[in-house]
């Protein structure tokens, strides 16, 4: 991404349109992030509502059925943790 | 040349797009434009013309829809005016920042409130800054012509940009003319066929519309200004070549017995069919009076104008719309900047008249010369007038 953000004015491609789809995968979000959500699968009850109302869809499921943020994209919006039924989720500050 | 018949300006330009082959059509009916799309509507459900045509609910939604299919590759129209352009304004910023080659007609109409169907130039000057190419057609014949002159230029690979083609609602959408069409290899020499640039294609995937950072969104304005200003000379060779084909001659700036003339008006639309009237009526009073019309608005064009203005010592500037709580209304705010610097410098009057479908007589614009005699005699005119207003 570096690169486009480099172009002078007379290089900008027409419409600025841009021929690399998916591209914002490259765009590593969770470094927005000030706070992680940390599940705690003892209290976990598995319905995945995390998983559901994650607005970046970065929370997948695991092998053993608990649920996890990918933190490359997490930006700690803390919406899980607002949601989760049994209060599993702890928001945890990025510096401890 | 092709037949001359006797047809009401709307239907001309809409069979002018038929002859276009346009692809794809989104339109919500709006007065005075309806007619247009109407039409089209009947051509593509009769099996005429081979084209979608998307009925949707609102403008915003047909400036979306032809935001879409023009991406995808499609030749693209719509039609609006007033509350119907200023409802689709959102989408109508967009389409020439992402460099589509749509192509609309726009009735001009004033804007609510209070309600008028009837035309001045508030749409028009509500759309100034949106980056679409601007034409301002006088009569039904141009109106016809502009369409494939639109289409061409819009498309062509150095342009790639949205068109409006600005017409004056009921004194020109309404009016039954007696209009040359063009034969259909006429048409086909003059617009070839749409070759976007950009498009969306599912083998070639793109993203269209990204997000523009602070660290790039600036330099994407001004390829994109620089990309309108360029167009000028797309549209003059795209004049050249509608002479040679048809043998109608249209220039960027039009003028009307300039070549006598130091006292002139400059005004867009049809406001310069009457204004002709006029300039013969001070003929017979022995003064020669002339019109300089930009026929193209955006990009303006300034070399054009500076070369027509050249000789005038009093110069009128016509307004049809307001520019509230401005220094000036918006023709004349766009010719003063331009006149600002510039080797040329004659006296100016502004006026203001047409407004909300008031009728423009012949005396009117003969008042409006007869201030600028006035003007050039050394006698004191206000700064502007609102012609034809209840004191």
């Amino acid at each position: 991404m570096a690169d486009k953000y480099e172009l002078s004015w007379k290089e900008i491609p027409m419409g600025f349109v841009f021929d690399k789809p998916m591209a914002s995968r490259e765009n590593l979000t969770g470094s927005w992030r000030s706070e992680r959500p940390v599940w705690d699968h003892s209290k976990c009850i598995k319905c995945g509502v995390c998983y559901m109302y994650c607005p970046e869809g970065c929370i997948h499921e695991t092998e053993e059925g608990y649920f996890q943020a990918d933190y490359d994209y997490c930006k700690g919006c803390g919406i899980c943790v607002q949601e989760c039924w049994t209060q599993c989720i702890k928001f945890v500050p990025e510096e401890s | 040349m092709g037949k001359r018949r006797g047809v009401e300006s709307s239907i001309a330009m809409a069979d002018a797009v038929a002859m276009c082959d346009v692809d794809a059509i989104a339109a919500y009916p709006i007065t005075p434009q309806t007619h247009i799309v109407e039409h089209l509507s009947e051509l593509v459900y009769n099996g005429e013309l081979d084209a979608e045509f998307v009925p949707v609910e609102s403008e915003h939604s047909a400036m979306s829809a032809c935001c879409g299919m023009s991406a995808a590759g499609a030749r693209t129209f719509t039609a609006t005016s007033s509350q119907g352009l200023l409802l689709m304004n959102e989408i109508v910023h967009i389409v020439p920042a992402m460099r589509l080659p749509v192509v609309m007609a726009v009735a001009n109409r004033a804007i609510s409130a209070p309600i008028s169907i009837w035309n001045d130039h508030g749409d028009l000057a509500s759309v100034r800054d949106t980056g679409w190419l601007q034409i301002v057609a006088e009569n039904g014949q141009e109106c016809f012509d502009m369409m494939p002159l639109a289409f061409r230029v819009a498309e062509d690979k150095r342009v790639h940009l949205p068109i409006m083609v600005h017409f004056d609602g009921f004194i020109v959408s309404h009016m039954i003319e007696a209009i040359a069409y063009w034969e259909p290899e006429q048409v086909k020499e003059f617009l070839p066929p749409f070759e976007p640039q950009i498009r969306l294609d599912i083998h070639n995937p793109v993203a269209m519309g990204i997000v523009g950072v602070p660290e790039i969104y600036y330099e994407t304005r001004l390829a994109q200004h620089q990309a309108l200003l360029d167009s000028l000379k797309v549209i003059k060779e795209a004049f050249d070549d509608l002479e040679r084909i048809v043998g109608r001659r249209y220039n960027v700036v039009e003028t009307y017995n300039m070549d006598k003339a130091e006292i002139a008006l400059v005004m867009m639309g049809s406001l310069s069919e009457t204004a002709m009237s006029a300039v013969k009526a001070m003929k017979e009073k022995g003064i020669e009076v002339g019109i300089i019309r930009p026929r193209v608005w955006r990009p303006f064009p300034t070399e054009d104008f500076l070369a027509a203005v050249k000789n005038v010592k009093a110069l009128g500037l016509v307004d049809r719309a307001f520019t509230f709580g401005g220094h000036s209304h918006p023709l004349a705010t766009e010719i003063k900047s331009v006149l600002y610097g510039s080797p040329v410098q004659p006296k100016i009057a502004e006026f203001t008249l047409g407004i909300g479908g008031r009728d423009v007589k012949v005396e009117d614009i003969v008042g409006m010369y007869g201030s600028l005699v006035d003007m050039l005699e050394g006698k004191d005119v206000p700064r502007i007038q609102y012609v034809g207003v209840r004191e």
